[in-house]
């Protein structure tokens, strides 16, 4: 909604307040990406009663509840496709999907991928605790190799899926990452998503306090995140680090993480994030960084624009219009072969 | 071959003009046309340039196509015919017909197959060309059906169809399998002189259907024109017929496919709403005529999405629903069974939504491209938890449109979702429709939530209808949230409260019950009490009346009644049943609709009538029951 002709009204977190209790346990990562949502909404230019909030099942799911606005709580994994429908039915809407690694990367992957591949307006939040929470701790296509949960008691043997990469090979246009611990990032991530034209989705480590408490420990806890991220900025070099004497730099077709200063690496050697870059290799290669030899990609890795489906489908029909003759339905059922007895 | 000496002789040595010859004209009622070949044999065109020219001269008609659901099954295998049955008539056609009067086999294998479906003494049309070794090896016969005495109960005409086809478009330096192809246009010269029919019917057709192939115009024209002529000049042909307009249709009409007037009532439905459409929808034979139909209508801006599963189908048009546009999904049998979590969804979301459900051959993928109406007691009953669900049936390819229209503003105007049960029957087959008057259709009123409006709660009911009301994401001040966790009444916040629990269940179930005062009265035919009523419900409607009037007309002792409205029954059911000794109830499958009458009115005499051939009944079969039951 980039209008400016349109008369945006001024918000602020309380519009966006539902009257419901929040029924999220004591210490869940999901408060605190509620609370940057509730933050961001106001910021975005849109009308409070434009936004829809859908999700599918699970603790994540549970987010349309809390949020003052349109919302429809679906069924597991179905949530990019109530989204699709509710986005191609009215695409003036700012439609939100709240999900979790559950419901999208296992019941919804179907729908998940395709959401991605058509490139539907839509902003999808993947709560990812790598961990099924409201059935109470078994293990999900995101949880490590060797992880042990009550459906898992001697170690999962399946491989988990990085949700950036299978987004990209789904065709995706736009993928950030962000932790249930800065809300500063996440509310500037959730903005940039509500901006880019296409299916965005947004990544955030979430902490589930109960089944997999400090799951992403290694990555947010306070004395290691400034070396263990790297919070990426489109057109910004690639530095981390507490004083970001960090950086990173391309060798043959590996990333690695340098000091500035050593080893002869001077800052002109550091890479510059380019999120626009139609060909995704790049985007690859930072979405799929792990520690400990490289530090974890956060922001917009990936925000590139081409044909958005429900303004093709607009065009189309506004194009299709404007040809026929057929203007009613008296007009077709009195069109083509037509007999008088 | 003596006759096609004959007719190169004619042909090439006179001039093209009707010659006189002296031949008897017997005047038909009705007659069934089945057309056979190979897949690629053209069939389907041949079969439809017939039945739009019996239009053209006022014929009454039904079509049935039946075709493998192999694409291109091997050449002239049985596995690989497909057939296209014209019903004509100067009497009111309500069925594509029983047997087949003229049979048109244009190989060993659409013989082979076709043959029990004629009447004996039928005329059987074959090109001769193709009863060779080979084909007959490919179509399985052992011994050459042509010798062996099988057919001598039919009036079979050899025509040397391959042969001639290829001398006519000699001269035209057409490649041999293009000319090949135009096989079928000898045949349809031939009917057109067989019932008498205006040859420029037929080429009006071609030039039509090949506009932007020119060439091929020419060259079918000269097919056809042989045909006729070729027909002329056989000794096999001293009879023709003639079938005169049937005077009961009176004003403008097209021929429609049920798939097509499916999407059509869904589109006038949106039209009288004022609100646009939205089909979520997977492509499931034989439903997908449905979704391609309204895939070609952007210029009145509907809005297809062809979701990447069934699943994903109902759901985006759920979606559509809750944001404002008036939506539905289309599927048959599997799809439906995919579907079923999500229509608990659109049940407790109350939302509006049509599901079309083309029911073919089941269980499982089962008979992809045949028919049946085995899907009934899912339509009814097939959901999780209490989700009682509206459900309607069509019962002629034209009423598709009706049905449709109907499912669509029980939908809209008692926010529910509604099923439309059709069949590949109807769906395929095709019958004369007379245009409405759009404009003359019934608004659909929805209660649609203005800005702002602060007495407005999600789940509280208008006081008729129990109906609640729809307040549409982008209108300022009723925001407010749906989901499949059970809401409160009239906040609609989740709640877990038993009494509310019991009250919602029960809400539901009366804003159904209730749609049952949108009916008009359920109409019975013939004896008001009495002996029997023979009882059909959707798709064999046609079939049942046909044979139900042959017992009227004699004044036997009869009654018919045909449901449309199937969940909830129109209020007068019970009573209706109530004034006969017996109920017959006929339907393809083995007795849903029956064991749903027997359990809500226990109290009745109920026979069953139930084929699960994956084909249409009957009428002769019909007849021989009723007359069994009159007699018992």
């Amino acid at each position: 909604m980039t209008d400016s002709i349109k008369n945006i009204k001024q918000y602020t977190r309380k519009d966006f307040v539902s009257d419901q209790e929040v029924k999220w346990c004591a210490g869940c990562g999901d408060f605190s990406i509620l609370s940057a949502v509730q933050n961001a909404l106001p910021e975005m230019g849109v009308n409070k009663e434009d936004f829809v909030f859908v999700s599918g099942i699970g603790c994540s799911s549970r987010f349309p509840y809390y949020v003052d606005t349109y919302g429809v709580h679906g069924l597991h994994g179905r949530a990019a496709a109530i989204a699709s429908g509710v986005k191609v039915a009215n695409p003036k809407l700012s439609v939100w999907m709240m999900t979790g690694d559950g419901d999208s990367m296992a019941i919804g992957g179907n729908h998940f991928i395709h959401i991605l591949r058509r490139n539907i307006d839509v902003n999808i939040v993947l709560f990812n605790n790598r961990i099924y929470g409201l059935t109470k701790g078994q293990y999900s296509p995101t949880t490590p190799l060797g992880h042990v949960t009550k459906t898992s008691p001697y170690g999962t043997i399946e491989h988990p899926f990085k949700p950036g990469e299978l987004a990209m090979g789904a065709e995706g246009t736009f993928y950030a990452r962000a932790v249930d611990t800065n809300p500063k990032m996440m509310k500037e991530i959730f903005i940039e998503a509500e901006k880019h034209k296409g299916t965005s989705l947004v990544e955030v480590l979430q902490n589930c306090v109960i089944f997999n408490n400090k799951t992403h420990q290694e990555i947010t806890a306070k004395d290691v995140r400034d070396d263990h991220q790297v919070y990426l900025k489109h057109g910004e070099k690639m530095l981390f680090g507490k004083e970001k004497e960090k950086g990173l730099v391309l060798e043959g077709l590996k990333l690695k993480a340098v000091t500035i200063g050593e080893d002869g690496y001077t800052m002109d050697d550091i890479l510059v994030h380019d999120a626009h870059d139609d060909d995704p290799t790049m985007s690859f290669l930072l979405a799929r960084m792990s520690l400990p030899e490289l530090p974890v990609a956060m922001g917009v890795i990936r925000a590139y624009r081409t044909v958005v489906y429900d303004q093709a489908l607009e065009q189309q029909i506004e194009e299709v219009k404007a040809k026929s003759n057929i203007k009613n339905m008296t007009d077709l059922v009195n069109s083509g072969h037509t007999f008088s007895l | 071959m003596n006759n096609s000496v004959k007719f190169a002789a004619i042909f090439f040595n006179t001039k093209l003009k009707m010659v006189a010859k002296n031949h008897k004209i017997i005047e038909l009622d009705k007659v069934v046309v089945k057309f056979a070949g190979d897949s690629g044999d053209g069939m389907q065109l041949t079969g439809t340039q017939f039945s739009d020219t019996s239009a053209e001269i006022g014929n009454d008609l039904a079509t049935f196509p039946d075709f493998p659901s192999e694409i291109r099954a091997p050449q002239g295998t049985v596995a690989g015919v497909s057939g296209f049955q014209v019903h004509v008539g100067h009497a009111d056609i309500h069925t594509s017909g029983d047997l087949a009067d003229v049979l048109v086999a244009m190989n060993p294998a659409a013989l082979k197959y076709n043959l029990k479906h004629c009447k004996p003494s039928s005329i059987i049309i074959i090109d001769v060309d193709s009863f060779n070794d080979k084909g007959y090896k490919k179509a399985g016969y052992e011994i050459d059906p042509l010798t062996d005495k099988s057919l001598d109960a039919y009036k079979v005409i050899k025509a040397p169809i391959t042969e001639m086809v290829r001398l006519t478009l000699k001269e035209t330096g057409l490649d041999p399998k293009t000319i090949d192809k135009s096989r079928n246009q000898f045949v349809a010269g031939m009917l057109f002189f067989m019932f008498n029919r205006d040859i420029q019917g037929g080429i009006d057709f071609l030039k039509t259907k090949f506009a932007k192939k020119p060439a091929l115009v020419d060259s079918n024209v000269k097919v056809l024109k042989a045909g006729f002529y070729y027909a002329e000049t056989i000794e096999e042909l001293a009879t023709t017929y003639v079938i005169k307009p049937n005077l009961n249709k009176k004003g403008k009409y097209r021929n429609i496919i049920g798939n097509q007037a499916t999407a059509w009532g869904l589109m006038a439905a949106s039209e009288r709403a004022n609100l646009p459409l939205f089909l979520g929808s997977y492509p499931i034979t034989p439903a997908t005529g449905i979704l391609e139909e309204l895939a070609k209508h952007k210029e009145l801006g509907v809005k297809t999405f062809q979701a990447e599963d069934e699943i994903a189908g109902v759901i985006s048009s759920i979606g559509a629903a809750y944001a404002g546009n008036f939506a539905a999904t289309s599927t048959s049998g599997p799809g439906l069974s995919l579907k079923s979590e999500a229509l608990g969804l659109a049940m407790i979301t109350e939302l509006p939504l049509v599901i079309v459900n083309v029911m073919r051959g089941g269980p499982s993928t089962g008979l992809p491209t045949k028919t049946e109406q085995t899907d009934l007691l899912q339509a009814i009953y097939g959901r999780n938890g209490e989700a009682p669900i509206p459900v309607v049936a069509a019962s002629s390819p034209a009423d598709c449109f009706d049905w449709a229209f109907e499912a669509s503003r029980i939908a809209l105007e008692r926010m529910t979702p509604v099923i439309l049960l059709t069949d590949s029957y109807l769906a395929n087959g095709s019958e004369l429709w007379k245009i409405p008057d759009i404009d003359a259709m019934p608004k659909i009123t929805t209660d649609i939530v203005a800005a702002n409006d602060d007495s407005y709660l999600p789940y509280n009911r208008d006081e008729k209808t129990f109906a609640r009301r729809w307040a549409h994401p982008g209108v300022p001040g009723n925001e407010h949230r749906v989901g499949g966790l059970e809401k409160s009444d009239g906040k609609g916040s989740v709640s877990h409260d038993p009494q509310n629990h019991e009250k919602m269940v029960y809400n539901r179930a009366e804003k159904v019950r209730r749609v049952a005062d949108m009916y008009p009265k359920q109409e019975v035919l013939g004896k008001k009490k009495g002996k029997l009523l023979v009882v059909s419900w959707g798709g064999t409607k046609g079939g049942v009346y046909t044979a139900f009037s042959d017992f009227e007309e004699k004044g036997a002792d009869i009654a018919f009644t045909n449901f449309n409205y199937i969940y909830p029954l129109p209020k007068e059911t019970e009573e209706i049943l109530s004034n006969y000794e017996t109920i017959l109830v006929c339907e393809l499958n083995s007795g849903q609709f029956a064991s749903y009458l027997r359990s809500t009115f226990p109290q009745f005499n109920y026979k069953q009538f139930n084929k699960v051939q994956a084909q249409p009944f009957m009428v002769s079969e019909l007849k021989d029951k009723f007359n069994e039951m009159l007699e018992a």
